[in-house]
């Protein structure tokens, strides 16, 4: 991409993704009023939903630990410069693998070994199928973003074959596996809350909220302060680069996509361990697509991606309540939040900057010093 | 403002091709071109020289449509006009020969010579017609090509034919060529000067870009010297001297030689043999390439871009691995079995400044302190395991910055914002602080000031001095043959003729560099002789 | 006797096949050139799919409207080629990030068709069903009956080639078409310089961003004729995400057939054989394997374009100049 206007770095990384969001829901508003709502009053509900019925916090919360992981799969691929559409299929396989530590275990281990294997499954399945597209660009020169695609719909026709094959629950007419047993679930947040004494409102957060946030201090200890983060990050900027400092360039590719895949799997936790118990068909919902909206808009950064999966899972929440006060609305809607969001931040990207640029430079330089933007 | 009126020839001297009057354009903070006032003579060959980053690329550009001027007025065949875009320039009869060819590599000829001026919607129709001119074009310029052929399998030299034959067929009264030279040998150079001849005779106005003074002197009957964005200086070229312009180009009397002792070789560092790179397409860039480097020498490799001496430092640096043949450091060898990589070259003592800086020397979007460790930021090193402490990177980047003059010494600085002297220093500043064995150097001062070239070249001359083996490849031969000790020459992957520093002139090294000695088998004596 | 009515009846079989064939590849076909011409010129098109899903929405609601299916398919060519700006708006005047962009036109059209559709027509997202009159009816061409009589051969007339409605046709004329304007015709030749080396095409004098439109409004006519062929010619009314993937899939045509409009047909037959084959052999039980792993076969597209992309069965060089916005440069 060419050098967008300068702006100073608060407003890039703060104001730019505001201006966006803010694009994002005015055009949004347009739609609800072409249809005959009222945007405001949609709004309003949309926040209520999010924030202040009971419960609902907690159910943001969860959505959020969904697109955490798929930001933070998203994220690192950018950084090695490369595009990982494959959130998707890495998540839905990372569910399989959940799965199938689970159903094979469950009756046999504790919950303190089952579940950080499961943990490890998700993520190593997951890695698996970020990997091969990895090596397949790597060493063999195919396009990422195709290949990737191309994965995600290879993952989801493995899986249906084998949820309604031979994982299916038996005597069951549903394409999904049987159910865990207890042992296999992740601890609701509300439950550990009200063991504490603490009282909180049912909701499906659970304890894989707090693996994400420590998956987020990992990624930024890996990318900036470690050496294979410096090589990554080397090897994005510039491969020419990297191949003459001695970084096996193909080896970074194919380990950054695992690392990638691995991250997305582990959405998987979420749905499976911590809310549905049983592994089944389409639990990923988009998600993987939102994880690119979330890292867009965090600039591949964990606190960003933190904050704008703490937005669209506000959006997700939000958007079931529309769905349900307005029988003119349904979800959507936030389907067209989301898409125009990813619109705005990555392909209408620099749209803003050069208006933004010449205002904050009207609003900032003193009349008399004459000084020029600094470049 | 020059007053329009100004602008008419009133009468005086002979009719002006292009006048450029007042001339600004400026890139954010940069100055590029300031109040330049320029006059080319219809039919002459005028020429614009001025260091890397005077501003030349930009007055053309301007001239060419691709940017518009801050203010000042242009004035064509002695009409005032405004150039918004190529199309204008085009239809003003301004062509140009771009430095790195404006071609379709999959076309062909012809195809890349209608291409925007078909003449018609049809390919047929609009291919018929262009070989028609085609021809015309060759009979009365000699400028031949098979219009057939597709371009990206002809020689620099032809590609650079097809260039000039697109101008003309736009019907280009007015042709500037952009550093046509750069990527061509000495005799290749001649056939261009003559074609150019050629073409002055037919009328043509002819604007030469360049950095070379001796093209300056060869062709050219008028001469403008830019220096840091302004005009300092239109001359007749018969009436200077390259001395003279050497000065106004860069403002004070430059040394054109380094102090040299001569060299006093140790024990070999470096021993290669028969090494032969060949690429999956059948490219043969290095064919049998044998040769030693000694402690405490300076060995130049010259060659026009492009003959394998890229190749040549690719493969000694472990980036690329030699198809065949091997090449010893101290003890090891690397063969295509037992390949290397540069990791493991750095570690057995082989440091190397890459040619394209930015492509490979510093990142940059990094900070000058990640840059600093590029290369250097495995495992092993500095044995940190893992981690990476940003004060550590910090306290390296600011002394290194310190013991090579790096301005300005801020490590958290982005590398992209330093100018091309300073980032060449860091390169330097990293290389050579492992005190490595080997250096090996390629363009060291391409796109750097003349101050931070002395500096550069004073380096290399004090490391060669504390008994390390340089390997300098560079296209400037002025450069080769100031620093090296010995120079080798490099031409179509061969090493066709090794001259010692007091043999070498530039008539010899340029036959050499065109392969004339190899394939006629004239020995070096022979040519001295003069035979 | 019993075998020679056996051998007919597989004949017959898999010329239904064939016929279905046609049926399924057409908006593959219609996609894919769409496709060429963006990425010839250099802009990378994910959003076919997006363009076509919005263009069936538009050309059903307007039927519905209209009870003309033409008018449908006029308007879905007119949102598409508005897409299609969209997008040549972020990646050429904007400079923006082309993959991006294209994802985002595509989830976009999905939340965009139902949400709109739920507000027209109030049934979840669909449209209303269409009468015969108000879709693309097929074309019995002369004859067919009578010919269609006619050992072996005669079917082929009766089931594969007449009965088709007019967008098939249309589909195999846009090979043609696009064929013809890339090699044939000054916009062809300035088509693939900018893909390749969009320099060269700039330092001519020709604008490479007027180049570029140009080719996304062509894209854009094309998948609009995709859509609407979708729920006016081969379905009757629009279903939400009814496009399922067939974007992509034409995508992978694309790329499967090298960038090149024969080759591109080529696969997009092949792809649409396959799904033919599959929902053909949905239950029935095939020899030594058991019940038809029809999920598997419908995967066999991206398998294949996989492999091809893997470089295992020749190389997919895609144009020069592709992904990368035009600057000047200094």
């Amino acid at each position: 991409m060419s050098a967008p206007p300068a702006l100073p770095r608060w407003a890039d990384v703060g104001l730019i993704p505001l201006i966006n969001v803010l694009a994002a829901l005015i055009v949004s508003g347009v739609v609800v009023t072409i249809i005959g709502e009222n945007p405001f009053e949609a709004m309003m509900v949309m926040i209520k939903g999010a924030f202040v019925y009971k419960g609902s916090l907690g159910y943001t919360l969860y959505y959020a630990t969904n697109f955490i992981f798929t930001g933070l799969a998203v994220a690192v691929a950018f950084h090695a410069m490369l595009f990982n559409i494959g959130g998707e299929g890495q998540a839905y396989l990372g569910g399989l693998g959940a799965g199938l530590v689970c159903l094979m275990f469950d009756s046999m281990l504790p919950a303190l070994v089952l579940i950080p294997l499961a943990i490890m499954a998700s993520a190593g399945f997951g890695a698996v199928w970020g990997a091969i597209p990895g090596y397949l660009q790597a060493k063999r020169g195919s396009h990422i973003v195709i290949t990737t695609i191309m994965f995600n719909f290879l993952a989801a026709s493995i899986m249906v074959w084998l949820l309604a094959g031979r994982l299916k629950a038996p005597g069951q007419m549903s394409p999904e596996t049987r159910s865990f047993s207890p042992n296999a679930e992740l601890p609701f947040i509300h439950d550990i809350a009200n063991a504490l004494g603490m009282e909180m409102a049912r909701s499906p957060l659970n304890l894989s909220f707090v693996v994400a946030l420590l998956a987020c201090v990992g990624v930024w200890v890996l990318i900036w302060r470690s050496r294979l983060g410096y090589a990554i990050r080397a090897t994005g900027h510039s491969a020419g680069a990297a191949q003459y400092a001695g970084i096996p360039v193909s080896t970074i590719i194919i380990i950054t996509m695992a690392i990638s895949g691995g991250l997305a799997g582990m959405m998987a936790i979420n749905e499976i361990l911590g809310v549905q118990h049983r592994t089944i068909l389409g639990f990923t919902s988009g998600y993987g697509f939102t994880g690119i909206a979330v890292a867009l808009m965090g600039r591949n950064h964990p606190v960003g991606i933190v904050l704008a999966s703490l937005l669209f899972g506000a959006l997700y929440q939000g958007g079931a309540e529309l769905d349900f006060e307005f029988s003119t609305i349904t979800r959507e809607m936030v389907l067209l939040i989301q898409g125009l969001i990813i619109l705005f931040s990555g392909g209408l990207a620099y749209m803003f900057n050069r208006p933004l640029a010449h205002f904050l430079g009207f609003l900032l330089t003193p009349r008399h010093a004459g000084g020029g933007r600094r470049g | 403002m020059t007053d329009a009126s100004q602008m008419a020839n009133g009468g005086s001297t002979s009719p002006l091709a292009i006048e450029l009057s007042a001339i600004n354009k400026s890139f954010g903070d940069v100055h590029a071109n300031r109040d330049v006032n320029l006059k080319v003579v219809s039919g002459h060959i005028h020429g614009i020289i001025g260091e890397n980053g005077a501003g030349k690329s930009t007055l053309v550009s301007i001239l060419y449509g691709f940017y518009a001027a801050d203010g000042g007025l242009i004035s064509v065949n002695g009409q005032i006009t405004t150039i918004r875009n190529s199309a204008d320039a085009i239809g003003k009869g301004i062509g140009m020969v771009h430095q790195h060819f404006m071609l379709v590599p999959n076309f062909t000829v012809l195809e890349n010579v209608m291409l925007g001026h078909e003449g018609s919607l049809s390919i047929e129709a609009s291919a018929q017609k262009a070989r028609n001119v085609l021809n015309k074009l060759s009979e009365d310029f000699g400028l031949t090509v098979d219009s057939d052929m597709i371009v990206e399998n002809l020689p620099v030299g032809l590609q650079q034919r097809v260039e000039i034959l697109k101008a003309l067929f736009r019907g280009a009264e007015i042709l500037i060529l952009d550093e046509p030279t750069g990527v061509l040998t000495p005799q290749e150079t001649e056939q261009l000067f003559d074609i150019l001849r050629a073409l002055r005779e037919q009328g043509v106005t002819i604007l030469l870009i360049t950095h070379k003074l001796k093209e300056i002197m060869a062709i050219t009957d008028d001469v403008s010297v830019i220096r840091d964005g302004e005009m300092v200086a239109h001359l007749k070229t018969a009436q200077t001297s390259p001395a003279e312009l050497a000065e106004l180009m860069v403002g004070r009397k430059v040394l054109l030689e380094v102090d040299h002792t001569p060299a006093k070789p140790g024990v070999p560092v470096l021993q290669a043999e028969n090494l032969c790179l060949t690429t999956a397409n059948g490219i043969d860039h290095l064919k049998d390439i044998s040769l030693t480097l000694r402690e405490g020498e300076i060995v130049g490799v010259a060659g026009v871009s492009g003959n394998g001496q890229s190749e040549l430092l690719d493969v000694l640096s472990g980036i690329t691995t030699p198809t065949s043949g091997s090449f010893r450091v101290g003890t090891n060898e690397i063969t295509t079995q037992r390949p290397s990589d540069p990791a493991q070259l750095r570690r057995l003592g082989v440091a190397h400044v890459p040619e394209d800086r930015h492509k490979c020397g510093i990142i940059l979007p990094f900070s000058a302190a990640e840059s600093m460790i590029l290369g250097y930021s495995g495992t092993d090193e500095q044995n940190q395991g893992w981690w990476l402490s940003p004060s550590a990177l910090e306290q390296n980047c600011a002394d290194r910055m310190h013991g090579f003059d790096i301005r300005p010494p801020l490590p958290s600085l982005a590398s992209a914002n330093f100018s091309g002297g300073n980032q060449q220093k860091i390169v330097l500043a990293r290389e050579i602080s492992t005190q490595p064995k080997l250096l090996l150097v390629g363009q060291p001062t391409r796109g750097v000031d003349i101050g931070a070239i002395e500096f550069i070249h004073k380096q290399l001359i004090a490391l060669r001095n504390e008994g390390c083996a340089i390997l300098l490849v560079s296209v400037e031969l002025d450069e080769i043959m100031s620093l090296s000790d010995r120079i080798l020459v490099m031409n179509n992957g061969q090493m066709v003729g090794e001259l010692a520093r007091e043999e070498a002139d530039e008539q010899q090294l340029g036959l050499m560099m065109a392969g004339i000695g190899a394939e006629d088998g004239i020995t070096t004596s022979q040519m001295r002789a003069g035979s | 006797m019993q075998e020679e009515g056996g051998v007919a009846d597989l004949w017959l079989q898999f010329l239904l096949t064939i016929d279905a064939t046609l049926r399924v590849a057409t908006p593959l076909i219609l996609c894919a050139m769409a496709g060429i011409f963006s990425e010839k010129s250099g802009i990378i098109d994910i959003s076919l799919e997006g363009k076509m899903l919005m263009s069936a929405f538009a050309a059903a609601a307007v039927a519905t409207l209209t009870s003309s299916a033409l008018a449908g398919l006029v308007t879905a060519i007119g949102v598409s080629v508005l897409l299609g700006l969209l997008h040549g708006l972020a990646s050429i005047t904007l400079r923006g990030n082309q993959v991006i962009s294209g994802l985002a036109i595509n989830i976009l059209a999905s939340g965009l068709t139902v949400t709109i559709g739920i507000a027209m027509f109030k049934q979840g997202g669909q449209t209303p069903n269409l009468s015969r009159a108000e879709r693309f009816r097929p074309i019995e061409l002369p004859f067919a009956e009578q010919i269609g009589n006619l050992p072996l051969i005669g079917p082929i007339y009766r089931e594969v080639i007449s009965g088709h409605n007019i967008l098939v046709w249309v589909a195999l004329a846009a090979v043609l078409f696009t064929a013809f304007i890339l090699t044939r015709t000054r916009f062809g030749l300035r088509l693939r310089a900018v893909g390749e080396k969009p320099e060269a095409l700039d330092s001519a004098g020709v604008s490479v961003a007027k180049t570029r439109y140009l080719a996304l409004i062509v894209a854009g006519v094309l998948c609009g004729m995709a859509g609407a062929y979708l729920s006016t010619a081969h379905g009757s009314g629009f279903v939400r995400e009814m496009t399922a993937g067939k974007g992509y899939i034409a995508l992978a045509a694309m790329i499967f057939g090298k960038w090149q409009p024969r080759g591109a047909l080529l696969a997009c037959l092949l792809f649409g054989f396959l799904e033919a084959v599959a929902s053909r052999l949905q239950g029935v039980d095939v020899p030594l394997i058991g019940e038809a792993p029809v999920d598997l076969i419908l995967a066999l597209p991206y398998l294949l374009t996989v492999i091809l992309l893997a470089g295992f069965v020749g190389k997919a060089m895609p144009p020069r100049a592709i992904g990368e916005p035009y600057v000047k440069e200094r």
